[in-house]
């Protein structure tokens, strides 16, 4: 690592999405897979749309921001979350599939926490949603756990050197949430105007909140 | 196996990509495939440690240059032909197939997969002890990442006993094993060539001696 992050910006190339060029040999690949599928009976589509619309629209970081702003808040709340991350978001009503054994790993001025799978893209989907392309990628993967304040860096966080990190790496089912320090300058706010400043990337440990 | 997914510690992935404002799905393909592999998932044709097995068997080129949901796409492809699910005469009424319905989505999804089980298994191992990972170099599937094998390590947290992966993507069999976080130094791990204080990572006790070096 070293070199600077490429930072794209996507939008435009998705507008072409529906002119009227020929089907790319993926695109064409997966149709042809889903007919099947779905011609043998293996696959509902109705199922299908079920699945995209829930983790495209549904499940996401706004799930985990909640937890985090009550973590703040209440801290009978976080003792919970400490002995029983699980059940504790569970409350809320975040559970499930790639979140069925939740940690909540708390960042204090003494240890920062960062998250990787380097074996895949684990990833805790209920509170999080789908993991972006950055965590999936193999340069992350690769070097999360070796530079890790590189890897920070790359995402415009420089990090004290009194502050240690730690790396974890989600090997098993057990999957990561990490909860960011509150902002100075916080106190009496609403868990909506808290939950509003909690970002997905401070869950993964790549940024911290800010007010 | 010692495939190239497993990429810890690795160089040469060149700088990282980060796009902003990144949407869930990039285009319409990534989007189908992500449901028809979670749905095809859900007919249990194959458990989960055998799709990841799949995906990290495919030759390293096409994993390398696939991309995310490209890998996905390989492999469901590839677990399919091997079970005969593509075969002209096979469908979900002549296999007696298990089908997800719609209406079934919700619950399926809030209700996920636990991998803990219950049994009488002591662990071995206790939060404090010094473990090291064994040396280990499986042609299977194995969730110990390589550069953790030969490293000494603190026991961190247990977890129970969950589902072994290296024996369930073998033969399927759940054979639960106590789990346990066990915590490396980044020195013991990296040398002086690392900038991490501490890495974790999710062990099995198959894969843990006790070490009778005490840090």
């Amino acid at each position: 690592m070293g070199a600077a992050p490429i930072i794209e910006n996507k939008a435009m190339t998705t507008a072409h999405e529906h002119s009227d060029r020929p089907l790319s040999d993926i695109e064409i690949r997966v149709k042809a897979l889903e007919s099947l599928l779905i011609d043998k009976g293996y696959v509902h589509p109705d199922t299908l749309e079920r699945l995209i619309q829930t983790y495209e629209h549904e499940v996401g970081p706004h799930h985990g921001a909640r937890v985090v702003a009550r973590a703040w808040t209440d801290e009978s709340f976080a003792e919970h979350l400490r002995a029983d991350a699980t059940a504790a978001v569970a409350s809320m009503g975040y559970s499930g599939r790639q979140g069925e054994h939740l940690v909540a790993v708390e960042n204090t001025p003494e240890q920062h926490n960062l998250v990787v799978c380097t074996l895949c893209s684990c990833y805790p989907w209920p509170v999080l949603g789908l993991p972006p392309a950055w965590y999936k990628s193999s340069a992350f993967r690769s070097q999360a756990v070796i530079r890790p304040r590189e890897v920070l860096r790359t995402f415009g966080l420089n990090l004290p050197e009194s502050t240690q990190v730690r790396v974890w790496d989600s090997t098993a089912e057990i999957r990561y949430l990490v909860i960011p320090m509150r902002p100075e300058g916080t106190q009496g706010w609403s868990l909506e105007a808290l939950a509003g400043l909690v970002n997905r990337d401070s869950m993964i440990g790549t940024a911290v909140v800010s007010r | 196996m010692n495939s190239i997914h497993d990429m810890g510690g690795m160089d040469g992935f060149g700088p990282m990509v980060i796009e902003a404002d990144e949407p869930c799905f990039h285009n319409e393909w990534e989007r189908r495939a992500f449901a028809i592999t979670l749905a095809m998932g859900a007919t249990k044709q194959w458990n989960l440690d055998q799709a990841r097995a799949a995906r990290e068997s495919l030759p390293m080129l096409c994993y390398l240059q696939a991309g995310y949901y490209g890998i996905w796409i390989e492999a469901l492809e590839s677990m399919l032909k091997e079970r005969g699910l593509l075969r002209a005469e096979a469908n979900a009424g002549s296999l007696g197939l298990k089908v997800l319905a719609p209406e079934a989505v919700r619950d399926a999804l809030l209700k996920g997969a636990p991998t803990e089980r219950e049994g009488s298994v002591k662990p071995r191992f206790k939060p404090g002890d010094a473990v090291r990972v064994r040396v280990m170099n499986p042609k299977s599937h194995t969730r110990c990442p390589r550069y953790l094998r030969g490293k000494q390590g603190i026991v961190d947290r247990y977890h129970g006993l969950h589902v072994y992966p290296d024996s369930h993507a073998l033969t399927g069999e759940e054979n639960p094993q106590a789990l346990y976080t066990v915590l490396f130094t980044g020195h013991d791990l990296w040398g002086a060539d690392g900038s991490a204080d501490q890495v974790s990572a999710d062990l099995w006790e198959t894969y843990l001696d006790a070490s009778p070096i005490q840090s």
